[in-house]
This record gives C-alpha cells, structure tokens and sequence, in this order.
C-alpha cells in the first residue's frame, strides 16, 4: 500500500494499538527546558519513578533566561529558581544539559538541528508547541503539555491518536524579498489560524524543495499556528548536507546506514490525504500581520480587512483584535510607525537569518527613534555572527546583539515591549500581550523587519532593495 | 486522580473566538515550579486593569458576578497556540470542571484531559444556544454526564435540549476511573523494552 511520509514514521513507532483507543506511541527524542519541565519532574519523584531513557533526553535553558550578561547570577529570583531546578533535575536523573554558559545553549529548536540531534525518521517531542520545526528534517515532531513530559520521562511513550493528514504543495518560484516566513505567514492566513487542527501536514513542491534547512524550518515551525498537530518536509540532499559533520550526526558506517534508511523517507507516488491544498508561491509578496492572531495576516502593500469583508458572526473578535491594535479597517498597514523591532526565536534567529539581515542593512543606521534588538538562537550562531563580523554590521547600524534565549519572542524575562508599543518580530505570534502587558505585534520576516529597523516604519522592501 | 462521571452547574459564558493560551495564563506567570495556585491569574490581563488585582475589569465576565459555576463556555478555536499545561491548572485550578466550545485546539485538549478538565466539543448551534440561554436566564443550568455522553441545557421554563458529545473510548475509560496515561504506560513497560530491542534508532521497523 502506498503510504505517505508520515505513515511511514508513524507505523515504525507504534509499540501497541489498543482497539478503539489511541496507540502507544515511542519517541526517539525528547528536548526539555525549564519552564514545562519541573512540574513532570516533581511528579515523577511522587510516584518514586527515575527517568527510563536519560540519553534520549536533551535539555537546555531559554524561555526564561536574560539575554545581557548572562555570566552574571539570574536577578529575578523565580526565573533563578526554575533554572536552578533544571540544572538540580537533570543532574539527578542524569540528563545532558546545555544550560547557561555552556557553548551548546540556545533555543531548544535551535540546537536540537545544529548539533545533529534532530533527525529524519525520528519521532521527537517537547513541552512546546513549536517542536513542530523539527519536521523539516523528515521527522514526526510535536508539542507536548507537561503531564505529557512526564510520561515521556517515565517511559519514553505516549498515548496518541493518528492524525489526518494534509499536503500543501507550493509551487514555482518565490520574488524578491520573499522569503520562508512569507511562505508560511501567507499559507496560514489562507487557511487561518485553526485551519490545521487534528492535521498533520506535509509541506511539498518545487517551492520547499528549493528552500535551505533553516528556511525549511521556519516553515515548519509556524505549523502550529494554523492548529495542525505537526509540520513535515522529506528529507533530501538539501538534508543530508545539512547534518552530514554535526556534533552528534552519525559517522562513518552508521552514517552509511542512516543514510540509507533517510532516502525511503518520502511520500509514495500514490499516497492519500484527507486534505490537499496548492499554493502559487509568486503570488506571495511580503507579508506582515495586522491582528491578534497568526492567521490575520496581508501582503505588505495590501490593506487591512474592511468591516463589510469581515463576516457577521466574526465581527467582534475582528474590531476588538483591531481595537487593541490601534488601527482602523481598510487601512493601509505600510507607513505604520514602529517602535521597536525583534528579530530572534525559534523562528528566525539562526545564522542565515542574520546573514540576511546583515546583508540588507550593511552601511545603513536604524532610524533614531527605534529600538532594535537581534536575539541569536543559541551560543553557536553568536559565535558565528561574531566570527563572520555580523556583529560589527549590527552595531554600525545602532542594533543591539544580546545573548541567545527566547526573549521578546514570549516575553517572560525582561525582554518585554512596554504596553502601547509596536513591535515589528520575527518571532511567530501576535497574541494580546504575548510580547508584554498590551504591547503590539506585527509579525513579519527578518528582511521585512530589518527594513522597518532603518526607515522606522512598516516598509516594503521590495523598493529598499 | 478523582474520576469525572457526571457534573451539573450553572456556566460562565464566554462569547470570544481562539481564547489563547497566553490570555488564558500570561508568560509571564509560568515561573513556578509547582502545579498550584494559577487560578489566580487565570486570564490575567482581561480579568484586570494595568495587571492590578485591585482594578477589575467590569467588562470581563469573570468578574460579573451574574455568572459563575463550575463550567467555562467559550466560542470556537478555544486554547490555541502555545502548549503550556498551565492554563489546564489554571481552568482546574480556578473552579472549573468541564469547558464546552465548538472546537478546542489539539493540546489544549490533551493538556485538559490529563487534568479531568473535561473538554466537551458541541455543534455550533448547539453552542450559540448554550450562550443565548446563560444571557438571557443566569441561573439556567447544564448537565454533562460523561457515561453517556451527553451534555443537556436544563432551559428554564422550556424543554431540555441535549446533545451527543465526542470522545474516545480510552480516553472515557479513564476519566470514568479515574486512571491517568502514566498509569497505563507504566504498566506497559517491558512491552516498550522489547519494542526498543526489536528496532534501532535509525530505522524503527518491527
Ligand atoms: S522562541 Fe518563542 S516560540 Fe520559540 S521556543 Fe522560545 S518561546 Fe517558544
């Protein structure tokens, strides 16, 4: 029978049906982080159990930590004590930890692929929603809650219905100044922001063949932003390259044969879906969001919705989502002042990002009145960027480097976006203060969000090219 | 954990669409190391004014004592976005036992289920009556019987109305019991060695 990627992860993972229930379902790898971990770890030593796989456990410190000097003691004494925690729970059980200082820390779905761990054909989980990036490796990978971690950690399973599947194929080719995160910011604010849910999803066609690792997961990590379960590309050459030499990668015969099994990791000719769906990828212009979620998103030189477009029903979620963003139906969203501009998460913080950045806005000065802070998903992309002299581009242009972390992304250490504000973020929502008490988010690509850094406003560009 | 059979309340509505979890439980509040006490901030920053407890918000409905009880309604697309569990502590931890919506994210729902936070998905029209019967008469109350899978808007004054709810027969089992995954997946430990014996991490053929 023709199977689909995913099936053929999926049926090499199952230990056990239960009739008319969900499956027991193993994983390979299990990232962890400080803030939805000590919950499950607490409960584990409730019920006197130790953690079954430790060596299938990474685990690293990012949502909650500063991103200036990091060599210093946490000031704030709850995020000191989650660390801590973390560091106490991991050396109990006997978990690799990349914490702070170490030259491996990052944002999780950041160094899980730059150090090789991440994997075709492997099933991996988090206790975070966008472990969904991982799926640009060819992998079935998933957000978890913590009572989920805890049963991970017991025994290295969990309980999970199949979800249906859906393709999206994106054909032809991008434009100028279109990038990754246009590709995915258009699909969901085609499909909105609950459009996937129950899915999994595979993204296909010339498009993404055509795109790099780190812009494949930029893609997949906003997966859940349209509600789908997880977000799968197959790997390929592209792939290979990528891991090929990586810390943990395999070497020598066992590369050989991992290689081998990657290379069955593809959709059968003949494979179904519950859903398919084809996007035109040179329809796609730059796109930015206006609203209170991932999918209320427009091409950078469209307008915001009018109320006679919006439906009845969804009328007072749309004026209300508008309200708190201080602007006006059927307005134009370029020429928008902007106060502060983010680029990092797990989104679009690691080295090609930068690289691009860089790129555009060598030479160039921010505009006076903006705060612009660059976020680096991990140790390794700011040794890199410093290496490459990234870093003297950014601070000739008046941008503030920090250290690598989570930062405005959530905003629960410092890094937060006074209320009133508008931010311009790479990052990958744009809830009600999701980057602070009332603060205002457009969500954007790094190239559109370094052009808003030096004109000061929601820029096209296109035309700054 | 204490078994869910069957629970009749007064509700409180909540007529908003993809209630997300950063509203449901702010970042900013998952610091803490323990599963207590996130009620207190549930929906943090629509329940008050400037982050101030002492500044209600008279619009939000948690705070407009017409309505209480131990059933949350919301609109579609409830609990989108991040996976943090915290908001299914912070439901619990508030009063509420069961969350009726015409549609719930996918790890919201997980994340309640491991919680006896009982996720009840209705039709939408079933769903704008739940609404329009709690506006109308507060006190109106709903009946969710998870042995039969029905949820009943006991109406004042007017015939019952009831539907049939989803939910899988596993999942049922245990809420009806009281067991937890963990539970199950423990005791299927040596199944999980030998699956692990039989295939490599690299190609986990059976
Ligand atoms: S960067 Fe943002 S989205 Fe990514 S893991 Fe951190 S908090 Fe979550």
């Amino acid at each position: 029978m023709p199977k689909s990627l995913f099936e053929k992860i999926w049926d090499t993972h199952i230990v056990k049906t239960i009739t008319d229930g969900p499956a027991i379902f193993y994983i390979d790898k299990h990232f962890i982080h400080e803030v939805t971990s000590p919950q499950a770890f607490k409960g584990l030593e409730q019920r006197g159990l130790g953690v079954f796989r430790p060596k299938q456990v990474v685990a690293t410190a990012d949502h909650n930590v500063p991103t200036l000097n990091q060599h210093l003691p946490i000031k704030e004494e709850l995020s000191r004590v989650q660390v801590d925690t973390l560091q106490r729970n991991c050396a109990k059980f006997g978990i690799e930890l990349y914490g702070l200082g170490h030259p491996y820390q990052g944002i999780v779905h950041v160094i899980g692929p730059e150090l090789g761990i991440t994997q075709p054909g492997m099933t991996i989980v988090c206790g975070d929603s966008h472990t969904s990036t991982h799926g640009a490796f060819g992998t079935i990978a998933f957000g978890i809650g913590t009572s989920e971690v805890e049963m991970v950690l017991a025994t290295q399973c969990l309980m999970q219905n199949k979800p249906k599947l859906m393709r999206i194929n994106v054909e032809g080719t991008l434009n100028k100044g279109v990038v990754s995160k246009d590709i995915i910011l258009y699909i969901i604010s085609k499909i909105s922001a609950s459009g996937a849910t129950g899915f999994a999803v595979e993204y296909a066609g010339s498009a993404i063949r055509a795109l790099s690792m780190e812009a494949r997961m930029t893609i997949c990590n906003m997966s859940i932003e349209m509600g789908a379960r997880c977000g799968i590309i197959a790997p390929d050459e592209i792939t290979f390259q990528y891991i090929q030499g990586k810390k943990f990668a395999p070497q020598g015969a066992d590369w050989d044969s991992a290689l081998t099994h990657w290379k069955t990791l593809f959709t059968d000719a003949d494979a179904t879906f519950d859903q398919e769906l084809d996007i035109d990828a040179s329809a796609i212009e730059p796109m930015i969001t206006y609203g209170t979620n991932p999918g209320m998103g427009i091409g950078i030189s469209g307008h915001v919705p009018g109320l006679q477009q919006i439906e009845e029903k969804e009328k007072p979620s749309f004026e209300k989502s508008l309200h708190y963003m201080g602007l006006e139906p059927g307005s134009e969203i370029k020429g928008k002042k902007v106060d502060y501009v983010f680029i990092g998460s797990c989104t679009n913080s690691r080295i090609e990002d930068l690289r691009l950045v860089a790129s555009f806005v060598k030479g160039k000065q921010k505009a006076a009145e903006v705060q612009v802070w660059i976020v680096p998903g991990s140790k390794q992309v700011e040794q890199q960027a410093k290496a490459e002299g990234i870093d003297r581009i950014f601070a000739d242009a008046g941008f503030l480097l920090r250290q690598p972390g989570c930062s405005a992304c959530l905003g629960m250490n410092e890094d937060k976006i006074p209320a009133g504000k508008y931010c311009i973020s790479t990052s990958n929502r744009n809830f009600e203060g999701r980057q602070g008490p009332s603060a205002r988010t457009f969500l954007a690509s790094p190239l559109t969000a370094a052009a808003a850094a030096i004109t000061g406003r929601v820029s096209d560009v296109r035309e700054l090219m | 954990m204490k078994a869910i059979t069957t629970i009749t309340s007064t509700a409180v509505p909540l007529d908003e669409e993809n209630v997300d979890m950063d509203q449901i439980i702010p970042a900013r509040f998952l610091k803490a190391t323990s599963r207590d006490g996130f009620g207190k901030n549930l929906f943090r920053d629509w329940r008050y004014e400037n982050d101030n407890e002492s500044l209600p918000r008279k619009d939000f409905v948690l705070n407009d004592p017409k309505f209480h009880g131990r059933i949350l309604v919301a609109a579609k697309n409830f609990g989108c976005g991040s996976s943090r569990e915290h908001a299914a502590w912070a439901l619990k931890d508030y009063g509420f036992d069961v969350v009726i919506s015409s549609f719930f994210a996918d790890i919201f729902k997980n994340n309640a289920l491991n919680n006896f936070l009982l996720p009840v998905t209705v039709s939408e029209s079933f769903l704008s009556e739940i609404f329009k019967a709690i506006e109308l008469a507060p006190s109106t109350t709903l009946t969710v019987d998870l042995a039969s899978q029905t949820i009943t808007l006991n109406k004042i004054k007017q015939p019952a109305a009831t539907e049939i709810f989803d939910i899988n027969h596993y999942k049922k089992t245990c809420l009806l019991n009281g067991y937890d995954d963990i539970d199950y997946l423990l005791s299927m430990k040596d199944e999980i060695a030998a699956f692990e014996n039989k295939s490599n991490m690299h190609a986990r053929t059976i």
